[in-house]
Order: structure tokens, then sequence, then C-alpha cells
């Protein structure tokens, strides 16, 4: 919402400066967006009068003037401008004005051999204007020498604040001046509603839909002269960026800026028969005002005649019926929409409009006559003609909302303690009437006793957002100032603080900074993808009905095409090496799903003076990853089952999955499958993994305490095994098996060689394991040890190993 | 004894002389071995009478322990001097360089969130999630934003489409349905922060479609507003770790508070830099909108099944991606999600870097 100071003005009698006035309007809550003075772009540019104009003695199209600008002797300019004569009254750029249009700076130059001082500007050179065909041709009695923004009425600083959504009120310059007079910045001046004496009866409206439009006032004048708007109006609207057209349409526009009341204009000669406010009629169809065509539907209000709908009432005007220049009888509208509708009718046709705004907040219910009054009395002044009496159609709600309140809530909400009386002060000059005894006497048992009574607040009709207590709270304190709330601290529970983070946080927390300090770097990728992405790693359960772009439409059901892409796109930067992790959810129609993904890609190790060339990453590179996320996220680990391969994301005969249990996967890992990596721009070993943290089993609580544990006094005692296995015996299932063959003795078996080629038949391999014995209270005998390695060779040979020879 | 006296003072001079351990091995033998001269000295001791042994028994036994130390001493000599010679051999480049492994890192949004989350413990917040995929009653119904308010539109909302019969579904645009959800499962008093991803559909350069939000609430008896303004003074100064930030709050509306608070914070330019903390009123100064706050609207609390009349408080919001770009100076927000790996390792943290109270939040 724009408007200029002088405009404030207008409302408000007031000797505050404009620091004042924009440091009060941030502590009322109208937030300044900005705040421009047009009269200091424009400093250096004065009045000047052409003294002579001659022809440049170089160039056809050139003249050469002599032109006074008020002080010393008048100077030598070279001007291209057809219209530049002797006599013109014009604007006059300086030497070291800047120029708005282009931001040069004026300096004495030389042009076509000719010495030139200055410039004769144009409107747009100026930026007051798009003329360009010649320079600005001021009326002769514009006084030369005198600073041309001074004179033009510039000076005058532009104020955009921003207005919440429930400050109907303040989607008007009175609305915003009568908030600065509450916080004590002058006196809001009384508004002058004219009367008007009409000829002859109103104009024939009604309303047929009094949900959407319960109300619709209007008055004809008839014998109007359009043309241009006077210069106050004009300037004033120019100042915020309305573009000023004729009288009748600036008129509606002033005072829907001016007061906050949107009005329309109709061109009598373009109706037929009388104007209703009824539901739109599937199909129908209006030109706006913006040149676009909308089909409206039966939810929406529309502004119709016999034959055509002429506006989308409250929200845009329909092209062939609005003010033109030759307009002669007019019919002013003055309506009250439904807050609700309008949302609604604009949401469907995506049509925003500066009436919208307003009837969208909702503008003020009691103001119809009044606003009517005002327009029509602008309209006989400004464009002549007769007006007529007006017609009423409909009632707008005019039922006041009453509140009770009592001054110890503004306390009591707030924390800050204002005087009753200044409360009552507050509220009033905001338009509320206050009634009742804060503090009323009370007879018991024949004794005088205060009791906390209550106020009767009545909450004035331009002021639909409030309608509880709260409300009268968060007026009061937002004039007296947030600043005079006392800082209050939480009461703090005694001692120390206690923890608060979850379970699941501190999951999150130790495995983020478990994959960081594995070297991966932690990466944020969108929760979407495109359809495609999606479809590679199984598909989405859920795709946005209105995705911002159709590479953000899908919500993700694997971590992998975000990561993929990052990788991609470090790749083509010239990375050699990638290594990033993402902690993030996947989503399901079963719920969200806590997820930690990871890429590796490229080089493993770069080439080295000490490691050679440059080793790229594997399967197991994924695998020790997924084993130490795992780790860190508290899983059990050594329970953990391998299971075969992974899904189709990955290479089929290099990946795995981690299992407690055939049902409960925990991780997935492995060599990216090939033609997965191609689909995202990737060649050479990528290698992957995810970690399903949701699928982590909680850690039971067990206290700080630890399980008694004292080092066993004996030493461990190692022994090597190496088997010959057929081929399809998996490793895991070998070790597996020698763990298990003397539970207490073994403790630990760690597989530390394959071995396939010379020695070893075809279909079959080698496996190496170093077996971990402790001994309890006393040594193992020869005995002893011989037992344990004659069950641990039983025991792989239930998996078809044969001890090496 | 001049001849035990020549052959000492003979040995020592050659023992000192070798100058390889060969050499002095050697010696030895000839010395102390079986056949060694000391050695056959020391058995002519032996058929002596106990007067005789008395008389010429000292000296020998001088001469075996003095060429016994010498032996050493010479041996320790030629072994230094050996491993010295073989150490010098041994010399490698040292300036040539070592690999210390790959350098890992964590984004600072999650850092900021543990900052925030160490921070909110001190002060007795909890932390509490909730779905990303909403339905419209906890992020826009429950929160006072009926169907027509103009300020469902102000947020541009990602839709999902409707299905028969279930709710209609979204990705929440705020953190503040985990409000709701907190309010209806645990009663009161309630002290939580709740951060976590939200999305608008809106994208430029401070803008992006999925973004961080953290959200605050407190509910208790006789919670005002004075509590939330002390609260957001507190945890702002604590996380730019600066005593000089100021703020200046406004006025605003939210319909699920009321009043409603925006809350600023001074900056002052520096080298044509903002940097959080001063007068954001001082010529060099402005002020960068933080967080929207405020007490917690009745109809809310109604709403989540609590009594307004006994239960009031206060709640905030703010983006925690901007909450970063303030403390550690970014300026494009899109690149907080690009995984650009330069970016990561600029702008990120060391695993390590965990904050905590003890140490500073900002690690």
């Amino acid at each position: 919402m724009k408007f200029t100071l002088s405009w404030l003005k207008t409302h408000l009698d007031t000797d505050a400066d404009l620091a004042t006035i924009l440091k009060t309007l941030n502590a009322i809550g109208l937030e300044v967006e900005g705040v421009e003075n047009p009269a200091e772009r424009l400093a250096g540019f004065k009045i000047a009068r052409v003294l002579t104009a001659d022809k440049h003695p170089q160039a056809d199209k050139l003249q050469v003037l002599t032109v006074d600008h008020g002080d010393g002797e008048p100077l030598q300019v070279v001007c291209g401008a057809p219209n530049a004569r002797a006599g013109l009254i014009g604007v006059f750029g300086l030497e070291g004005a800047v120029v708005p249009s282009n931001g040069m700076v004026l300096k004495k130059t030389a042009i076509r051999g000719v010495e030139s001082n200055g410039m004769m500007c144009s409107t747009r050179e100026l930026e007051l204007g798009d003329d360009h065909d010649g320079i600005i041709e001021l009326a002769p009695d514009a006084p030369v020498g005198r600073v041309y923004a001074d004179w033009a009425g510039l000076d005058d600083p532009v104020i955009d604040v921003s207005v919440t959504p429930n400050r109907q009120d303040c989607m008007g310059v009175r609305g915003i001046a009568r908030d600065l007079a509450a916080a004590g910045l002058g006196r809001l001046n009384a508004i002058i509603v004219p009367t008007i004496e009409g000829a002859g009866p109103g104009p024939d409206v009604r309303t047929d839909d009094p949900d959407g439009c319960p109300a619709f006032y209007a008055r004809t004048v008839r014998g109007v002269t359009n043309g241009a708007s006077p210069d106050w109006m004009a300037r004033r609207l120019k100042a915020i960026g309305q573009k000023p057209i004729s009288a009748l349409v600036d008129i509606t526009n002033y005072i829907m800026i001016d007061l906050g009341r949107p009005l329309h204009v109709y061109d009598m000669a373009t109706l037929k028969g009388g104007l209703v406010a009824r539901k739109g009629r599937s199909g129908e169809q209006v030109l706006a005002l913006n040149g676009k065509t909308y089909t409206v539907d039966e939810s929406m209000t529309v502004i119709a005649d016999d034959e055509a709908v002429h506006d989308i009432g409250g929200i845009m005007g329909g092209e062939h019926s609005g003010a033109q220049d030759d307009t002669s009888d007019v019919l002013i509208e003055c309506a009250y929409f439904t807050p609700e509708r309008i949302a609604v009718t604009g949401q469907k046709l995506a049509l925003t409009s500066d009436a919208r705004g307003r009837f969208e907040r909702g503008v003020d219910p009691a103001f119809l006559d009044d606003g009517l009054s005002i327009a029509t009395s602008l309209v006989v002044t400004l464009c002549g003609g007769t007006p007529s009496e007006a017609t009423r159609a409909g009632a707008p709600p005019l039922a006041l909302r009453t509140i009770a309140y009592t001054p110890d809530q503004c306390l009591a909400l707030a924390g800050v303690d204002v005087p009753a009386d200044e409360q009552k002060r507050i509220l009033e000059s905001l338009g509320f009437s206050v009634s009742g005894d804060a503090d009323s006497v009370e007879y018991q048992d024949g004794m005088p006793v205060s009791v906390p009574g209550h106020w009767t607040v009545t909450v004035p009709s331009w002021r639909r957002d409030v309608d509880g207590w709260p409300d009268l709270v968060e007026e009061v304190v937002r004039i007296v100032g947030l600043d005079h709330v006392p800082s209050t601290p939480l009461p703090r529970t005694p001692g120390v603080a206690r923890p608060t983070a979850t379970p699941e946080q501190l999951v999150e927390r130790r495995v983020r900074r478990t994959a960081a300090a594995r070297g991966l770097a932690e990466a944020i990728n969108w929760s979407f993808l495109s359809e495609k992405e999606a479809a590679a790693v199984g598909g989405g359960d859920w795709t946005l009905a209105n995705p911002i772009s159709e590479d953000l439409k899908v919500m993700r059901p694997s971590l992998l095409p975000g990561l993929l892409s990052a990788t991609k796109r470090n790749v083509d930067r010239g990375a050699a090496s990638v290594r990033l992790f993402e902690l993030g959810r996947r989503y399901f129609k079963q719920g969200e799903r806590a997820t930690v993904g990871f890429v590796l890609a490229g080089e493993k190790v770069a080439r080295g003076w000490q490691s050679g060339k440059a080793q790229p990453f594997d399967a197991f590179d994924a695998k020790a990853e997924v084993i130490a996320l795992l780790a860190a996220a508290g899983a059990p680990v050594a329970n953990l089952q391998g299971f075969g391969e992974a899904s189709a994301a990955y290479h089929p005969g290099q990946s795995g999955t981690l299992r407690l249990g055939p049902k409960m996967m925990l991780a997935e890992y492995g060599v990216l499958h090939p033609s997965l990596a191609r689909q995202f721009g990737l060649s050479g070993a990528v290698v992957a993994g995810e970690i399903f943290l949701d699928a982590i089993p909680p850690k039971r609580k067990s206290g700080a305490l630890r399980a008694p544990y004292a080092p066993p006094a004996l030493q461990a005692v190692k022994r090597d095994f190496a088997f010959l296995v057929p081929a399809d015996v998996e490793a895991d299932a070998l070790v597996r098996a020698v763990r298990g063959a003397d539970k207490k003795a073994i403790v630990d078996a760690r597989l530390f060689d394959v071995f396939v080629g010379p020695g070893v038949e075809d279909g079959q391999k080698s496996l190496a394991i170093e077996v971990t014995l402790q001994p309890g209270d006393k040594s193992f005998s020869q005995e002893e040890l011989e037992a344990i390695s004659a069950s641990v060779v039983k025991a792989a040979g239930k998996l078809g190993a044969t001890l090496r020879g | 004894m001049t001849e035990i006296s020549a052959l000492k003072t003979g040995l020592i001079a050659d023992i000192a002389a070798a100058d390889t351990l060969d050499a002095l091995e050697a010696l030895r033998v000839g010395a102390l071995g079986k056949s060694g001269v000391v050695t056959g000295l020391l058995k002519t001791l032996g058929p002596m009478s106990p007067e005789e042994r008395l008389e010429k028994g000292p000296p020998i036994q001088d001469l075996r322990e003095s060429v016994t130390a010498a032996l050493a001493e010479r041996k320790a000599q030629l072994e230094q001097a050996a491993l010295d010679a073989k150490l010098a051999s041994e010399r490698v480049d040292m300036t040539l360089p070592a690999d210390i492994g790959p350098q890992g890192s964590v984004h600072p949004v999650s850092q900021v969130m543990d900052e925030l989350a160490e921070i909110f413990a001190d002060l007795g917040f909890s932390v509490a999630t909730g779905p990303e995929i909403e339905d419209d009653w906890h992020n826009f119904t429950a929160l006072n934003i009926p169907e027509t308010h103009p300020a469902r539109a102000m947020h541009d909302t990602f839709y999902f489409p409707d299905e028969e019969g279930q709710k209609k579904m979204l990705l929440r645009t705020h953190t503040s349905p985990v409000q709701i959800r907190t309010m209806m499962n645990q009663p009161p008093p309630i002290r939580i922060i709740a951060p976590g991803r939200v999305y608008r559909s809106d994208s430029d350069a401070t803008h992006t479609p999925m973004f961080h939000q953290i959200e605050g609430l407190v509910i208790d008896r006789g919670i005002t507003l004075g509590h939330l303004k002390w609260t957001l003074e507190t945890f702002l100064k604590a996380f730019f770790e600066r005593e000089d930030i100021v703020l200046r709050l406004r006025p605003s509306y939210f319909p699920f508070t009321e009043p409603s608070v925006e809350v600023d914070v001074g900056y002052t330019l520096v080298n044509g830099q903002r940097i959080i903390g001063g007068d954001g009123d001082a010529a060099d100064g402005g002020w960068l909108e933080v967080l929207g706050s405020g007490m917690v609207n009745r109809r809310v609390i109604e709403a989540c099944g609590l009594d307004p009349d006994e239960w009031q408080g206060f709640a905030f919001g703010t983006g925690v991606d901007r909450l970063a770009m303030l403390k550690y100076g970014m300026n494009d927000l899109r690149a907080f999600f690009d995984g650009d790996l330069r970016w990561l390792k600029h702008y990120g943290f060391s695993a390590l870097d965990v904050p905590t109270l003890s140490g500073g939040v900002g690690a």
C-alpha cells in the first residue's frame, strides 16, 4: 500500500517529521517496505526559458539554444528536440545533475563542435512519463529558476507499507492516519461527507445474490464531461504508480486508495436495462479491464445487465462498460461483497486486483452511503452533470460486535501493565467505544467492595478482524509499543538442563557425524524428483497436483536419485572423487521413513607417489560405509545377515542387503546398476547404499552401568584354517559355521584370504580363516586344541568344505 | 708386573683402535676367549698358593676387568656409529605429501539445527517432529486459517490430488502443524522446538521450493508476551554469539497467534557485508526480518482440546537456512541444495564441531 506524505497529511494533522512517522508505522504494525522522494532524483533540474534557438552549423537536426535558468549568464545548450524554440519554458538539467532514466551525469561538452552546457529534458528522461517526442513544455507562468520538483509538487516522499491481511481499514490512507493519530502522532481530521441533492429516482439496480453481494448501492450522474483529472489527483496517483486515465476512472481509484472503498463506474450507454448482482452462470464470459477473458461459474458473483456480464463482482470491471472519454451518463456502483466469496472467486480465476485485495479483507459495511456520496460529489465537481437519488438494494451486514474486556487482560496476556485510562484512550482513538467501569463497587452485607468489573467494547464497523478480547490486548499493546513489554525470563527448572534429544535425533546426529568423519560430505537434496527419476527407483507414492516444475514432482521413494544428480553436477565441475551422503526422509503411503543414503563415485584413492595409479571404489567400500553407519546408529551389527542382491537400482551380482531376519531389511548397498548410472549421466564405478534408520530396533535403555567385565588373565590363541569349498558357498556362511563350532572357546573367526587358481580345482575356492580361541582359567591342552580343530573342520564340512592339505 | 701392565696398555690401545665389530670380536677372542691371553693368565691363578695368589691375583683380575670394560665401551661406540650410518642412509624427503584421507563435512543447515537444539535444551525445550506430507486440517484449519482466508493464498501451497473420502493432503507450508500435533498428544506444560523441511511453491535467489524451519512452542499457565520477548532475545543472542544483538519487535498478523509479533534483528554494514549486531537504526545499519511469533491464538488452543482459560503460551517460527546465511555469511539460498562439494567443503562443518554450550554453540 503506497501513499505520499502530503496525501497522509490530508487526513492527519501532524507536526511529526518523516523519520518519526516511519518509525511509528513500523512500531504499530504497518511495516515500511520502502520510502522514496522523487525530488531527490530530480535535484539539479530547474525551470528554464529558451531565449534563442538557432540552427546548429554542423547538423540539420540540432539547434543551438541559449537558456536562461534564472542564475547568472544564459547558457549555450545544443538540443535535438523538434519542439525546442525561443520562448519555450521547460526543465533544464544543470552541469552535475544525474538524468534519472539513464544515470548519466551532465557535464560541459561539445556536440558536433559546439559547446553545450547541460540539457533540456523530455518527460521520459526524467521518468515522469513516456513522452520522448520533444522536451517538456511548461505553462508560460512557470517560475524560471525554481527547482522543478519543488514547483511541480514532487517533493513528496512516497511511503510503501505492507498491510497484513487482517487490517482492511489500512487499505486506505485514512485508516493509516487513524492508527498514527492513536499512536500520538497528531489528530485525525474529520471526514467531510457532502450531501447530494439527487434529481430524479435512483438507477435500476438490485441484488439477486444476497450471500455474495448483500448490498448494491448506486447513483447515476447524467451529462458529465470526462477529461483529464485535476493536477492534484493525477500527481498523487502517479506518485504511487497508478497511471491517470480519465477523471471518471481516476476518481474511483483515488477513493479506493484514499478511503479503502472500491467503486465502479459504468457508462450507461453500454448497459441494456438495469444492473443486477447475481450468481454467474456456467460458461458466461466477461472481457475484463486487464484485456483477458474470464469464464465465470455459479460460485461467483457477477454484475450483469439484461444481456451480458459487465463486472466480476468486487474484483474487476468489464472492458466494454467502463467510462470512456465520450461517456456522458454514468452509473456509480458502491456495493458490499462477501469477503469469503471474493477470496474463492479470486483464487479460482487466479485474478488479483486492488479491489479484490480490499473486498477480500472486508470493506467497511457502514461506509456505503458515505462512499457513494463522496464519489458522486467528486464526479459532479470534476465532470459536471446531474446526480440522481441513491438506490439502496439489499443491506450490508451492519450488526456491531461487542466484547467484554477487563483492562487486567492486557497484563495477563501481554505481560505489560497499561493503566486502564490509557487503554481506554487508545481503544477510543482507534474508533472503539468503551462503556462500563473497569472496577465496580458492589455491596456485600451492606459493605462496599471493589470487584473487578468489565468494559463493554464496541468494535468499529471497519474492524472486521477484531472479535475477541485478545484482539483488544493486541490493539493496546501495538499502540503502546512492544518495546514497553518487559522481557520476562521463562521459569527455569532448578539444576543442570536435562537432556531433551529424542532417540531418533540422537541416532541421526551420530550417523551424520560418523559419515562426515569417514570422509563423506553431507548434501541436502530436494524431497521431490521428476517422474522419470522416481520410476528408475521403483516409482513414488505421492505425486504433486501442482508441482513447481516437472523436475520436482514426485515425493522421493529413494535418496539415490538426488545424490546421483548431485554427483553428476560435481563430476561436470571436474570433481575426480565424489563422496556424498544425505540424511532425510523417503515418502510412502504408509508414512515417511528416515533414511541415510550415500554415493561414492570416481576415485577412491587419487594417484599418488606411494599408492601408484588411482583406485576406483568397489562394492566393498559401500559395504564398509553401510556397516560403519549402522554401527553408529546402534544397530546390532554382529547379528546382521547378508542376503543376496539388493533392489534393481544395483548391479545384480555386486550388491547386497543387511537384515535382521528375512523381512527386516536395515540396509542395501552395492555397485550401482550401469543402466541407472547411465540414466544420470555417470560412467565408471559408482557405488551407493541406503540405510533405513527406522528399521533399526531401538536400543533398550540400560542406564549408565555396564555389564561387569575383567579382561581374561590368559592370552588368546590364534589358529589358521584353509578350506576348499564349492565356489557357490558364501564366505559368510563358512565363517559363521566356524565361529559356531565351539561357542565357548571360539571368540572370533575372521576370513583373511580367498584364492582361486593353480592348486584349487575348478568349481572350488580356497578360504582361509583365522580363529581366535580364548582360554578360561587355564591354558588349552594339546588335546583340547585338537578337539576344537576337529569341531571346526566338522562344522565346515557340513557346508562341503574340506581342510586344505 | 710390568709385563701385565704392558699387556693391558697394549690390549686397550688395540680395542680403542678396532674400527669394525668383527675386528673387535677378534680382539675379544684373542684376550678373553678360551685360549685368549688374559684367559691364560687367569688360568695361572689356579695352581698358586694362597699367598702367591694374594700377591699376583689382583693385577690379573684388574687386567680382565679393564679389558672387558674397554670391549663393551668400544662395542657400544661402534654399534652407535653403525646405527647412525644406517639412519643416515634411510633419510627420505619429509616434504613429500602424506594422504590424510578424505575430509567429510556436516551441512550448515544440520549444524545450525544442532546449535538451536543445544540452545533450546538449556531453556528446557525438547525436540518434536511431524510429517512433511500433512493434511489441510493440521496445516491450516486447526491453525485458524479457514479455507477462504487470504493467508491461505499467502502460502503457495503444494497440494496432492484429491482422493475420494480422504483428507486433503499437502506438503506442509510451515512447521506449525507440529504445534497442533504436540498439543493434541501431550498434556501441558509444553516446551518444544520442531525443526524440519517445509515447502512453498516459490523460487528465486532467496526462495526455494523446499527450505527448513524451526518452530517453538510454550504452553503453560501464566505465560505472556514478556516471556516470548525474553526467549527470543536470549536465543538470538546465544545463537549469534554476540552481546550487541538489537531486536526490533513489530506487531504483525498470523492467524494462529494473537497478538502477533515479527522480529527484526539489527545489522551493521561492514565493507558492504551485513554483519548481525548493532542498532539497525544507526547510520550504517539496517534491519533484517528473522522470525514470526506471537501468543498462541485461543482458537488454536481450543482446536487442540485444551482450555484456553487455563493454558496460554507463545509460538515462534524461523527459517533455519536464513539463520545459517545470516550467521555464516552465505548469500545464495539455492546453493544450500546443490550438493556442490566445493561449497560443502567451504561452508560445511567438521564432524567434531559438535555444538555445545561449554564450547560455544558456534563450534
